[in-house]
């Protein structure tokens, strides 16, 4: 299996004719074999740097992309080689799956019998053999987004572009089909672009998180750092849940109306803002604590309990406490943080 | 329940009323005044036997042909264009492309006359070049370039309905896949729009087959079939095959309307 190509992003941007700055003037490398997510909310300028990357869109004077080291970025998308999936699947409705898995390579004057033999592949890779002769509209959502991805796939593209390909099925499928995605995109070590607004489905498939925020990068990281180490409020509330309050640092703590909390190396001083992931806040007994509030509202997920804490600090505080733990509204607790699960956020 | 029903019932009266009494009685009486009389139903095989009749029906349905395959080639071609690509004056121009819709049939001949007539516009030119003086507005061609008129905005605004919905993500799925614009054409676009051109080439066929205005002012010299209708009630008084020749007319434009349902679905107004 083909693994793809490295894609450099030289100063890439994006204005589109009535003026309107989709995209800022953006770098960014792609590594071979890499899956990229670019997540934000919806016009953040996401969904341009793909179509710019897949040939669809042209950047603006001075922009250039390249596919390990050349310059493609006056190469017109049916020479660029890439593989495309769609929210819409569009998947071509006058013919078959095995026709539509099949069409890149009739393009590709590839005889029918090694075509034949490519599409089998494809349908056994994306477990849908017994969908070969099928119509597309006799087809799932979920069937419809595997034969997109097998159409994709099959050209052995040296880039697979994904434009929030799960966008448009219900939850439970969205997480089967996100794990089955993972796996085929690590056994192809294909180079990958996935763009979505779903950060549950950046974090489980990326390799690194692009997060974008109207029209220009905020940060780029591994799941983990972005998800840990958010640089900004923005990205901390985007991913995950997060508590960001404010508070006054002094002498390697920081305090709050409730009481205060270590701070980790390097200290800050005076009024800063900090975040702290809800599960990272462990709930004790008031006595002898440094933090303390009251229990203003619980609600059992099952595995966990979700609790909302008032007059620790200026803002209410989400926690997380184990499902078999006896809290009700009212009650005085005690708020335990270890030091390295805080982050002081600079905006 | 009870209410309610009679409700349903009372809405169809109105349309009852007046398919009885403007179009099944006449029908009906169509039937019975061709077959009537001595000659009865060989009526019908004189429709075949007689050169008149015959000749008339088979070139109003050549001429039918060749109209429905020309409009289909101009109106499809303008109308996936017009649809896909937008330009200053684009509204304008689709505006002059469906102005025939406006004029009845006797105002496209005489258009057609003002252009291929003894005094028209192309025998003009034709002789200020030195060639013969031409005139083909009381011929065939004279026929066929009005109905091709009156039929190209029909076939342009179907189509362009539909390719205005068709999806644009299926042209860059191809285009990603590796398709240039010839291929997009023939794979993707085009047999998305074959009920739109089934659709628009039956009305268009139909509309052909019974145009009478266009044909009042031009077909002097031609027989085409409602004239011929036409003819046959009014200058031989023969009622009888006239009403034989009306119910021929009217089958062969309502099987291939019955054909282009059967084959292209839905998107066909008439027949069933």
């Amino acid at each position: 299996m083909s693994t793809g190509v490295s894609v450099s992003l030289r100063a890439i941007a994006k204005t589109f004719p009535d003026g309107t700055r989709a995209l800022k003037p953006t770098d960014l490398t792609v590594a071979k074999g890499e899956t990229l997510v670019f997540l934000g909310p919806s016009g953040c300028g996401k969904t341009t740097c793909l179509r710019i990357v897949a040939g669809l869109e042209k950047p603006d004077a001075g922009g250039r992309v390249l596919f390990d080291g050349a310059d493609v970025t006056e190469t017109e998308i049916e020479h660029r080689n890439i593989g495309m999936v769609f929210q819409s699947y569009a998947l071509f409705p006058n013919m078959t799956v095995a026709e539509n898995i099949g069409y890149g390579l009739k393009i590709r004057k590839v005889p029918p019998a090694e075509r034949a033999k490519r599409v089998a592949e494809m349908l056994a890779l994306t477990g849908i053999e017994p969908l070969r002769d099928r119509r597309i509209d006799q087809l799932s959502g979920g069937q419809r987004q595997r034969v997109a991805l097998a159409r994709a796939v099959a050209i052995r593209p040296r880039v697979l572009l994904l434009d929030e390909p799960l966008t448009a099925l219900d939850a439970a499928l969205r997480d089967r089909l996100r794990t089955e995605l993972d796996q085929l995109l690590r056994s192809l070590g294909i180079t990958a672009i996935y763009v979505t607004h779903d950060q549950a489905e950046a974090m489980s498939l990326g390799d690194r998180i692009v997060v974008m925020k109207q029209g220009e990068i905020v940060q780029v990281g591994t799941p983990r750092e972005v998800y840990f180490e958010p640089n900004s409020r923005f990205v901390a509330e985007f991913i995950g849940a997060a508590n960001v309050i404010e508070g006054m640092a002094s002498e390697g703590s920081i305090r709050f109306p409730g009481g205060q909390l270590m701070l980790p190396e390097p200290p800050a001083e005076g009024r800063c803002t900090i975040m702290l992931r809800p599960e990272a806040i462990e709930i004790r007994a008031p006595a002898g604590e440094d933090w303390t509030g009251t229990v203003q509202g619980v609600s059992f997920l099952g595995d966990r309990q979700r609790v909302t804490i008032a007059g620790a600090a200026a803002e209410m505080i989400v926690a997380e406490a184990p499902n078999r733990t006896r809290l009700k509204t009212g009650d005085r607790v005690g708020l335990a943080v270890a030091p390295q699960a805080l982050r002081i956020l600079q905006d | 329940m009870k209410s309610r029903q009679l409700f349903s019932l009372a809405c169809m009266v109105p349309a009852v009323i007046v398919i009885t009494a403007f179009f099944l009685i006449p029908a009906v009486q169509l039937l019975f005044i061709a077959s009537g009389g001595e000659a009865g139903l060989s009526r019908y095989l004189a429709v075949l036997t007689t050169p008149r009749y015959r000749d008339a029906l088979l070139s109003t349905v050549a001429l039918s042909m060749v109209v429905t395959a020309t409009t289909l080639l101009i109106g499809g071609i303008a109308g996936i264009f017009l649809a896909r690509n937008r330009f200053p004056g684009h509204g304008l121009l689709v505006a002059i492309l469906t102005f025939p819709l406006a004029f009845p049939g006797v105002v496209v001949g005489f258009m057609v006359i003002m252009l291929g007539g003894r005094l028209g516009l192309v025998g003009q030119i034709s002789e200020a070049l030195g060639a013969d003086r031409i005139v083909f507005a009381y011929s065939m061609t004279g026929l066929f370039v009005g109905y091709l008129y009156f039929s190209i905005p029909r076939v342009l605004l179907t189509v362009m309905g539909v390719a205005e919905t068709l999806d644009n993500r299926l042209i860059e799925a191809a285009r990603s896949l590796g398709a240039g614009p010839f291929a997009i054409q023939r794979d993707i676009v085009l047999p998305a729009l074959v009920p739109a051109f089934v659709a628009a080439g039956s009305i268009c066929f139909a509309t052909a087959m019974g145009a009478f205005g266009t044909a009042f002012t031009l077909a002097t010299r031609i027989n085409v079939l409602p004239m011929v209708i036409y003819q046959e009630f009014t200058e031989a008084a023969n009622l009888a095959m006239a009403a034989a020749l009306s119910v021929v007319l009217g089958l062969v434009a309502w099987a291939i309307l019955a054909l282009a349902r059967l084959r292209g679905g839905d998107n066909v107004a008439a027949a069933g």
